[in-house]
């Protein structure tokens, strides 16, 4: 059977690591990088006697994010013991929320090649992460780095939308896009802020029941979110079509082989006995804490999208791309405030600003050139008091951060525009007169060599001259 | 509900003891025991009685989000069994 | 001097009698002569405690001394001590000396009191007769062949033979008011959340709640003024003004409204123990108190809901122990699985195991809502039975123990009637009332104590009634002749 008559099943479990100065538990830091255990306070080891204590801007932030998906946030949460062993997990049990989770329901609608598609949030929940095993060989031993334990988790479900492994990465961008505009997280994939599991399961079109599904675990990029998928399909295929049936199980993507394989760890005991956590009460928060949070909500990628559209009368394309990543979109928006060309501004953003970002790969908050720099470049290029090329010459300077600033340089390089006539004219004058062969042939009608003209107009003044004030010139003198 | 040894044997599992030969039968007995004991709660009716986890029925106050903890690490780890470069140490494991 | 209350001891320590230096060294050398028979204590910080008696006398030379200076005391060990060893009673912690204070420990130390010691108990607290500890059982004063009751058994012997004037204790389903019965004590266990678990070795971490072994219900009342208070560190703990719970103590009862609870006069109560609780209502009634009848019918399933809902929370609470961070470790684990099945295996002792088997399973899928929620359902019928008793009575009346104490290895190969020892304790811990039990006569020459159950956060009305019966009798003044 080919593939098309597949139908694929996917949905994913995003947990998203919440940004907060502590734990969820506990008043550790949650920094990154930090040596091993140097941040695991007694309630992050499990001490005897420890107990913990819910961070207040855990739930800001997870209320943040349900506004965000139009769920209904919950007002009353409960949390619950998940019970395994595993060596970075100090308790013995995981911390979470598993019949009254903070968020269920809401939608987002993901932005495909060709249309857009609806896929449905189940539930998010708080819950607390886990260590990390090294597995480096330390006399044959493994080290626990108990760093991440407690580090505050949202963990987004959502249903079993998806139908391919582009939507999927299409879904899980989304909500990377999402998070961070709300800053609900950094979403710094590298940093392990946000992993997805996905649950993939295949069946005949036209069946009514879903394939048993597997879980690959802790996929931690995009590209390895589709290859994961994308093996994880055709292994079901193969396996169903060789008459064979899928198991229910837990995988994790190996990126180096390019496939999933089955995770021994947790497999052993997959009754979790869950019960609510006695240490801790119920959470309710009230309208009132709500209500603060959606005043203060900042405007979502897809609204901004459309008000860049209107607002600066740009395309969708160049909307949807400046709109794409909040940090960037807030840059353009301060250029377009200093340059006052919304146009102009986009095309600086997209081709000169990304370009040069995505060629040294660092991100938008690492740019070397200031919106207000670049906005002023702008400003002088729609004012004419510099070309296109020398605006370009001086955006580099402030890349290499030969610039102090855009003003400074171009007053102290003496590269502003030269459009007064009285200064152009004798230096149009001496060229006519240098060049009779082309004037001549010129009003023979060869008019293409205008651009000969104005080249050495150019020529002469280094690139300076207000092209066109020359060409008005030129006109004005051979027609 | 019978238990068994195979019951035991899953349920020590779980809950990650060794239960040597010798003292299954003791593991057995004792469970069928308390089993026994709170069976009497099933001619109890307790239809839409909401469970308590809590004798107070209280909520939670929320702490606010500073770091009150610094590194401790040496010190916590004075307790430890086996350390190594700041990690604890345990046999390796196998994903 | 070992037989003076808390404040006679601040009474004399004010008019220069004797030092805290000398309060404390003549504790010291009663423990160091008298323990050894009877065992009361796992730890002993005689050093430390001479140190710092030394250092409040001089505070208190300056007039900077803190309202408890000098006051010895212990805690059980249960309560994590900084630099303190802390073993709750188990092979598992054996070698675990704790890097932070619990609340409890810190708040009782900032009053000036001196801990000479951790006291004995049985392991993670799991046990009615102090036979369950790694450190071998306690004996009842009383009498050397009797245990003191569990699990504060070390806490409650060492203060009825005067090793110590007050002593810490942890009641999950009795084991401060069963231990405080059977050695002729005051046992105080307060109201679910009054005080800080913070520091606390969780054993069923919603019923757990500290409280006091003292001589007298005064006693109680100064230290549980030091105890209570919401802790920022314990979610659970309360978030509400403390009264001076020394100041109800001598108001008058009349027109007290004490019921009588009938689930607690059943077959299988010592005759004794019943006259001596009768008496004690006669008392309360000459003296204006009004007694009538109440009943907590759904009491009668507190047992099997007690032994599903702790050994369950028991069960994920000590899944901690595993030899990773903390604690026993089993010699050369062959892998990660052994590691912790062995070290689990030979840490725990086997009541413990035995809990954590059964919490395990009544968790388990398939059998969590016949077990668990069912238990917690019949614990809130429990909650609403005492609610509704206490829309008539201010106050619930009834025995402790259903038995003085009973012998050394007497139950201990009989685990369903060591259960059965906490039928009067376990509703209390279930609702999370407060409760306390005081001495009120001798069976067999064992001491037993009469229950008081108080509503929620009423701990003062219970001491109330308690001083009461401790300015009309005796029974509290008496000691082991042995420890007098
Ligand atoms: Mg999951
Ligand atoms: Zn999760």
């Amino acid at each position: 059977m080919p593939r098309a008559d597949w139908e694929v099943v996917i949905g994913l479990e995003i947990h998203v690591q919440l940004l907060t100065q502590s734990k969820i538990f506990s008043g550790a830091s949650t920094r990154f990088g930090a040596d091993p255990n140097t941040q695991a306070c007694a309630i992050d080891l499990g001490l005897p006697g420890v107990l913990p204590v819910v961070n207040e801007e855990v739930y800001k932030r997870a209320v943040t994010f349900g506004l965000g998906v139009g769920a209904n946030i919950n007002t009353r949460s409960v949390f619950d013991r998940k019970n395994y062993f595993y060596p970075d997990l100090p308790k013995g049990y995981q911390i979470t929320q598993l019949s009254d989770p903070i968020v269920e329901g809401g939608e987002v609608e993901i932005p495909l090649a060709d249309a857009t598609k609806i896929i449905r949030i189940t539930r998010a929940h708080l819950e607390e992460d886990a260590g990390k095993s090294l597995h480096e060989d330390f006399h044959g031993q493994t080290g626990i780095d108990l760093n991440r334990a407690g580090t505050p988790l949202l963990e987004i479900v959502s249903e079993p939308d998806m139908r391919s492994s582009a939507e999927a990465v299409a879904y899980a961008k989304y909500i990377h896009q999402l998070v961070t505009y709300l800053k609900v997280s950094d979403g710094e994939m590298s940093q392990g802020s946000l992993r997805c599991d996905a649950n993939v399961s295949i069946r005949q079109f036209g069946d009514n029941e879903l394939g048993t599904r597997t879980e690959t675990k802790n996929v931690n990029s995009f590209r390895f979110l589709e290859r994961a998928i994308e093996y994880e399909i055709e292994r079901q295929i193969g396996v169903l079509e060789s008459g064979g049936t899928v198991n229910q199980q837990t995988l994790l993507f190996d990126p180096d082989r390019g496939e999933t394989r089955p995770m021994r760890s947790k497999e052993t005991s997959r009754d979790y006995r869950y019960f609510p956590e006695p240490d801790l009460l119920p959470v309710e928060i009230d309208q009132a804490f709500i209500e603060a949070i959606r005043q203060n909500m900042p405007e979502l990628a897809p609204q901004k999208a459309r008000r860049f559209a209107e607002e600066y009368q740009l395309s969708d394309e160049d909307a949807r791309s400046l709109s794409a990543d909040s940090h960037l979109a807030d840059y353009y928006e301060k250029v377009v405030g200093v340059g006052k060309d919304s146009k102009l501004a986009a095309n600086w953003v997209r081709v000169e600003l990304l370009g040069q970002l995505n060629r040294k790969n660092i991100d938008i908050s690492e740019t070397p050139v200031d919106a207000k720099e670049l906005g002023y470049l702008i400003a002088r290029i729609k004012d004419g008091s510099i070309s296109g090329k020398i605006a370009k010459t001086v955006f580099e300077a402030l890349w290499e951060g030969e610039a102090e600033s855009a003003e400074s340089f171009i007053e102290a390089n003496g590269l502003v525009q030269v459009s007064d006539s009285s200064e152009l004219q004798p230096l149009i004058d001496s060229i006519i007169q240098n060049n009779p062969k082309q004037v001549e042939q010129f009003k023979a009608g060869k008019t293409k060599l205008m651009d000969f003209f104005v080249g050495q107009v150019m020529k002469e003044t280094q690139g300076k001259a207000n092209p066109k004030q020359v060409n008005e010139l030129l006109n004005k003198k051979l027609g | 509900m019978i238990v068994d040894k195979k019951v035991v044997a899953n349920i020590a599992e779980l809950a990650q003891l060794e239960i040597l030969p010798e003292n299954m039968q003791e593991f057995v007995d004792s469970l069928t025991d308390v089993l026994n004991l709170v069976e009497e709660m099933q001619s109890v009716d307790t239809n839409g009685i909401e469970p308590m986890s809590n004798p107070l029925d209280g909520v939670q106050r929320l702490r606010s989000d500073t770091v009150t903890e610094s590194d401790q690490r040496d010190y916590l780890q004075e307790v430890a069994p086996e350390t190594a470069n700041g990690l604890y140490l345990v046999p390796k494991v196998i994903e | 001097m070992h037989e003076q209350s808390i404040s006679q001891m601040l009474d004399a320590l004010d008019r220069k009698e004797y030092s805290c230096e000398e309060l404390i060294t003549h504790h010291v050398d009663r423990i160091h002569q008298l323990d050894e028979q009877l065992n009361t204590f796992i730890t002993h910080t005689a050093e430390q405690a001479v140190t710092r008696a030394r250092v409040l006398d001089t505070a208190r030379a300056k007039g900077e001394a803190p309202p408890l200076a000098g006051i010895p005391i212990a805690h059980k060990d249960i309560f994590c001590t900084e630099g303190v060893k802390t073993s709750a009673g188990s092979h598992m912690l054996d070698n675990f000396t704790s890097p932070y204070d619990a609340t409890v420990v810190e708040k009782l130390q900032a009053v000036g009191a001196i801990s000479l010691g951790k006291t004995n108990m049985d392991e993670f607290a799991m046990g009615s007769s102090n036979e369950n500890s790694y450190y071998g059982a306690v004996k009842n004063p009383w009498s050397e062949t009797a245990v003191p009751g569990g699990s504060s058994g070390g806490s409650a012997a060492a203060v009825a033979a005067r090793l110590c004037a007050a002593a810490t204790g942890t009641d999950t389903g009795g084991s401060i008011r069963q231990p405080a019965s059977m050695c002729g004590i005051t046992g105080l266990k307060p109201t679910y959340g009054r005080v800080s678990r913070w520091g606390m070795i969780a054993y069923a971490s919603s019923l757990d709640q500290a409280g006091t072994l003292t001589r007298s219900a005064e006693d109680a009342a100064i230290l549980l003024n030091v105890m209570a208070g919401y802790d920022p560190k314990d979610s659970t703990s309360l978030f509400m003004d403390v009264p001076d719970y020394t100041q109800a103590l001598n108001k008058p009862i009349d027109g007290l409204r004490i019921g009588v609870c009938q689930e607690y006069f059943g077959q299988g109560l010592d005759p004794d123990i019943e006259s001596g609780i009768q008496l004690a209502l006669k008392m309360f009634e000459s003296a204006g108190a009004v007694i009538s009848d109440v009943t907590i019918p759904a009491s009668q399933h507190a047992i099997p809901a007690y032994y599903v809902i702790a050994p369950a929370e028991a069960s994920a609470n000590l899944s901690r122990y595993d030899g990773v961070r903390f604690g026993y470790r089993c010699e050369s684990p062959a892998d990660l699985a052994d590691l912790y099945q062995r070290s689990r295996n030979e840490g725990f002792g086997t009541e413990v195991k035995q809990r954590i088997m059964v919490g395990s399973f009544a968790l388990s899928a398939g059998y969590y809502d016949a077990y668990y929620r069912k238990a917690q359902q019949i614990r809130r019928l429990i909650k609403d039975d005492f609610l509704a008793a206490f829309k008539k009575v201010d106050l619930i009346i009834g025995p402790t123990t259903p038995t003085p104490a009973f012998k050394i290895g007497e139950k201990s190969e009989d685990q369903i009637s060591m259960y059965l020892q906490d039928i009067y304790t376990i509703t209390s811990n279930l609702a999370g009332l407060p409760a306390g039990s005081f001495p009120v006569g001798f069976s067999q020459g064992l001491p037993f104590g009469v229950q008081i159950i108080g509503n929620y956060l009423d701990e003062a009305r219970i001491l109330n009634l308690a001083h009461r019966l401790q300015l009309e009798t005796d029974w509290h003044k008496m000691s082991p002749e042995e420890f007098s």
